[in-house]
Order: structure tokens, then C-alpha cells, then sequence
């Protein structure tokens, strides 16, 4: 696999701030899709450090523009394009890992609107290219550690939630963020079985929500993101298993009580509220010291909050993270 | 082998067909190919350790099933030959619980003698699906002829009744597991073929399978091996 890191490119071969800036004004409307780049390729406005660095050749659907790196990326090898895209936990498509790359072909990502509403001043439904289109797509490559002990590298593409929720005032009842996935059950055939209480629901401490690792995300491998990994957008919260990153949000509601959570009404006492990536708190059925990096066939040691320790263990100070699981 | 040892006794249509036992154990190899071929060809996909795990322990609990089904269908079918094969699928059946733990121990575990301790201790699935390797493991040792001869008939039968114990240990194994998953489709299918299987064995309903076998041959059913007395072998099942 070939990965550019992050060392081939000079700072001169970075598109300026307000270039960019400018270009996006042009574009607004289209999310900075190939179609509206080819139109300005033509002009020779484009030049390719505009683009996300991390590249796959198996990477497939569209392009996204003027993404720029972030100091937040970590430079361990990639998991690769194909095993990030068939190998998914995405119960509404169904339960095999392979189910929802096979199954969620007839899902239509677009259009796509998100509401916003609870304890905020200025609530509203957006159409998604009105959520991410006043902010800076980053690239984002993030630990992905799965609660069944497996884990991957993802370049993902995204914004920070945290401004995009500053968008709508939250006011100080504001304690919680509650997430919400669409239900359709015609294009997600795993909705047709109520063995799970549909629609999937999440959420996060509202201090959780604004920090800056917390990703609204669309994209990976510089690409839109794949119906199977939570298109068109999802959230990234990098420190936690991954079933706390809620895919295909179409709500987003600021909450004064701890929100529910899908898998904590399932199954309460093996998947708490906070759910932190935590190799000393074991799943009652299995270990979580170690992971399998997918791509890798010996298991490595799982790290504090997923090796990012250093940026959110102060949101847990003084709390009993073993009560608080 | 009891095959041969009984085409002496001069009943020729007792065996079973000559090619069924190679295509069976070619059968029974398929799954091991598979897997053996994809790790080679890298074709088991994005983990395939899962994948190893996952095939092996399916073919383990399927095989296992296959051998409790013997005598009921024997019952039902009047065809006694068919006791001839279960000593095979059951040993398949180990080797594939042979090969689903060693993958646990060896890249799960990663030879961590430790580790596997406390998953079985910790951990009622991994404790289930221990337990019930260990009882696979004194069947599969008395599978030979000579042992059969050396413990006996009854004593042999009587040990090897915790085939059922090691079919409900697999199945349970599997519900626990996939209980995490809110999916418990699979392994129900299972536990209900368990079911038929062991109510199969209840007298009542094993003398009914009995009546619908085509009566051939007036000679009882035989079990193998050679059971020693008639009353032994109306308790045996």
C-alpha cells in the first residue's frame, strides 16, 4: 500500500487559506464534489495538495476537495480501503460484517437533511451541504477500536462538531447531545427485523460532543463517504468503541438528561453510557487488554481511550471509569 | 473395522455403498480446504482470524449434530449401516474443535497460558466451549476398535454419551456468544435441531421412528460397536 505521509508535502505546495476560502464560496452548494472541480481543473486553479493525502488505488466515489491535514492524524499505517469498506458492523444493513457492503446498495444518501433541536437557541433543519459547507473538511486519520477487539487506522474526512453545534446556540441547559440515525426500513433491509428498536440511537456528554477529536464526518480516503460506513454522515469519536459513532445522523438534539443509547437499552450490563476505550475494563465476555489491528495477525495491547489519553482523559477526572463503563 | 467383520456374516445389502464413506471424508474436508487455500490465497477476507475461528467452530457444531443424528435416522430408516459413519463425523467434528482452539490459543491468545486461564474462568461462553472440548476429548481418544474392545461395550456406550453433552455444550457455546450480537437467529436453529435430536431419543418417540423403518430384514438394529446383551442396548438410546 502506498500512503503519502504527511512529510511529501511542502508548505509551498499548500493551497493558501484564502484561495481555498474563495473557491469554496464558488462552490458552494455542490460540497466541493468532482463535478464542480472539474470545472474549475479546467481553469488551472486546482492543484493537487488541495486534495486529502491519503490515497488507496481500490478507493471508489467521489472526490472530495480542499481538504487540508490535521496535527490530530496519526501516522501508523493505514488499514486498507477495501478492508475499511467490507468489513463493517452496521446492524441496519445486517448483522454479518459483510452484510452491509452487499446490502446497501439501494440506500440513498442523498438528498439529506439533519435537524437540530432541543436546548438550543436557534434550532432548524439543514440540508447537509448547509451543515459542512461553512466549515473546513480536515482529514482526520483516527485509531478505530471496535468493542469486539478489533481495530483499524481510518483516514476519515470530516469537520469538528463542535462549531457546527456552536451554530445553533446551545443554551446551558444544554448537558447532553442525543444522536439519531434515519429509519428506512425499505432501504435498510436490517430494519425489517425488530430485534434491535429501530432507529439507532446515541449520544455524548456535551463536553465530549464539543472536543476537538469529535468528527461530523463525510468522507474517507479523500472520497465521499460509502453507504456501509455510515453515509452521508457520521459521527467520529475516536476514543470510544465504535458503536458510539453513530452513523447516517439525521438528528442531532441537545439534551438536559443523559440521552438513551441503542446498545445500552439492549444490553445494559455490557455496554454502558460512556463506553471509553478502556483495556482494563473488560467486556463480560471477552477481554478488551488486546486488539487485532485489522490487516495483522497477532493482537497488540489495547492503549488508554484508544491512545488518546492525553487529549480527554481530563473529561474523566475523578470519575470511577469501571462504574462508569 | 466392524464393516468388515459383519460382511462375514453373510448379509450382503448391510453396508453402506462402497463410495459413500471416501465422499463423505472428502466432504467433511472441504471446510479445512477452504480455509487452508484462502490463507494461502489470502481469500478469507478482512480478518481472517474471525474467519477461522468462525468456520471451524460452525463445521465443529455441525458435525457434532450430524452424529446425533445417526440413530434416530437409523431408527426411522431401518438402515443399520449408518452407525458405521458416525465414528467418522465425529472425529471430524473434534478436528475442527481441534482447529477452532488452537486458532483461539495460538492468535487470540497469542500462547498466553495466562490468558486463557482467565478467559475460561472469566468468561461463561469460553468456559462452555472448554468444557466441552474436554469431553470431546476422551471420546475421540476411545474411537479406535482396540479401545472399544478394552473397555467394553456398556462402559464404552456409557462414556460415549457425552457426545449429548458436548452437542448441547457446542450450541449453548454459540448462544452465549452471539447473545452480545442482539442476533440470536443462528444459533436457535441450532439449539432447535438439538432439540429434535435429543426428543428423537425420548422411548416413545424413538419406538415410533421405529415403526416407520421398511422391515427387510427381521435382524434388530445393530449399534456399534457390537452391543453385549439385548436389555443393554434397549437402555443404550
Amino acid at each position: 500500500m502506498l500512503i503519502k505521509q504527511s512529510e511529501d508535502f511542502k508548505a509551498s505546495e499548500v493551497t493558501p487559506e484564502s484561495i481555498y476560502r474563495e473557491r469554496r464560496r464558488f462552490m458552494q452548494g455542490t460540497l466541493g464534489i468532482a463535478s464542480g472541480a472539474a470545472l474549475l481543473g479546467g481553469a488551472g486553479l486546482l492543484s493537487p495538495s488541495a486534495r486529502a493525502i491519503a490515497t488507496d488505488p481500490d478507493a471508489k466515489g467521489e472526490e472530495l476537495r480542499y481538504v487540508i491535514e490535521s496535527e490530530l492524524s496519526t501516522d501508523e499505517e493505514l488499514t486498507s480501503y477495501d478492508d475499511i469498506t467490507r468489513y463493517n458492523n452496521f446492524y441496519e444493513f445486517g448483522t454479518d460484517k459483510g452484510d452491509p457492503k452487499k446490502h446497501s446498495r439501494r440506500f440513498k444518501p442523498r438528498p439529506w437533511s439533519v435537524s437540530f433541536s432541543g436546548e438550543c437557541e436557534k434550532p432548524g433543519v439543514l440540508d447537509l451541504d448547509d451543515v459542512i459547507n461553512p466549515h473546513q473538511l480536515e482529514e482526520r486519520i483516527y485509531r478505530l477500536r471496535c468493542v469486539e477487539a478489533w481495530s483499524m487506522v481510518i483516514p476519515w474526512v470530516g469537520v469538528p462538531l463542535g462549531p457546527v453545534l456552536e451554530r445553533f446556540r446551545p443554551t446551558s441547559k444544554a448537558k447532553y447531545v442525543a444522536f439519531t440515525s434515519v429509519l428506512r426500513p425499505d432501504e435498510m433491509p436490517g430494519q425489517k427485523r425488530s430485534f434491535i428498536d429501530w432507529p439507532y440511537v446515541e449520544g455524548l456528554r456535551i463536553d465530549e460532543a464539543m472536543h476537538p477529536l469529535t468528527l461530523l464526518t463525510v468522507g474517507l480516503y479523500g472520497r465521499v463517504l460509502p453507504n456501509q460506513n455510515g453515509a452521508p454522515i457520521r459521527l467520529v469519536v475516536p476514543w470510544k468503541y465504535g458503536f458510539k459513532s453513530i452513523k447516517s445522523v439525521v438528528s442531532i438534539a441537545f439534551t438536559e438528561d443523559e440521552p438513551p443509547t441503542t446498545w445500552n437499552i439492549e444490553n445494559a450490563r455490557e455496554y454502558g453510557f460512556y463506553s471509553n476505550v478502556n483495556p482494563e475494563v473488560d467486556h463480560p465476555r471477552w477481554s478488551q487488554k488486546r486488539e487485532r489491528r485489522i490487516g495483522f495477525f497477532s493482537k497488540r495491547e489495547t492503549l488508554m481511550f484508544n491512545g488518546y489519553a492525553d487529549q480527554v482523559a481530563h473529561l474523566y477526572e475523578g470519575m470511577d471509569l469501571a462504574k462508569y463503563y | 473395522m466392524n464393516g468388515e467383520r459383519r460382511r462375514s456374516g453373510g448379509v450382503a445389502r448391510t453396508g453402506p455403498p462402497r463410495w459413500l464413506k471416501p465422499a463423505l471424508f472428502a466432504a467433511a474436508l472441504i471446510p479445512f480446504g477452504y480455509l487452508a487455500v484462502g490463507l494461502l490465497a489470502d481469500g478469507l477476507g478482512a480478518n481472517p482470524v474471525e474467519t477461522i475461528t468462525h468456520v471451524s467452530g460452525e463445521w465443529a457444531l455441525r458435525l457434532l449434530l450430524l452424529t446425533l443424528l445417526v440413530t434416530p435416522l437409523r431408527r426411522a430408516t431401518g438402515l443399520t449401516w449408518l452407525v458405521r459413519l458416525r465414528r467418522m463425523l465425529g472425529l471430524f467434528a473434534f478436528f475442527y474443535v481441534v482447529v477452532h482452539f488452537t486458532t483461539y490459543a495460538l492468535l487470540d491468545a497469542g500462547l498466553d497460558l495466562a490468558y486463557v486461564v482467565e478467559d475460561v474462568l472469566d468468561r461463561p461462553y469460553i468456559t462452555v466451549g472448554f468444557v466441552t472440548l474436554c469431553a470431546l476429548v476422551p471420546l475421540a481418544a476411545t474411537s479406535t476398535d482396540a479401545m472399544i474392545r478394552r473397555l467394553g461395550g456398556a462402559r464404552w456406550r456409557r462414556l460415549h454419551r457425552l457426545a449429548y453433552f458436548a452437542g448441547a455444550g457446542a450450541v449453548l457455546h454459540f448462544l452465549w456468544l452471539a447473545f452480545s450480537k442482539s442476533d440470536l437467529r443462528e444459533p436457535l436453529i441450532y439449539f432447535a435441531i438439538l432439540v429434535v435430536l435429543l426428543v428423537a431419543r425420548l422411548p416413545a418417540v424413538a419406538a415410533r421412528l421405529g415403526r416407520l423403518a421398511p422391515r427387510r430384514v427381521a435382524a434388530p438394529a445393530r449399534a456399534d460397536p457390537p452391543p453385549p446383551s439385548p436389555a443393554k442396548r434397549q437402555a443404550a438410546r
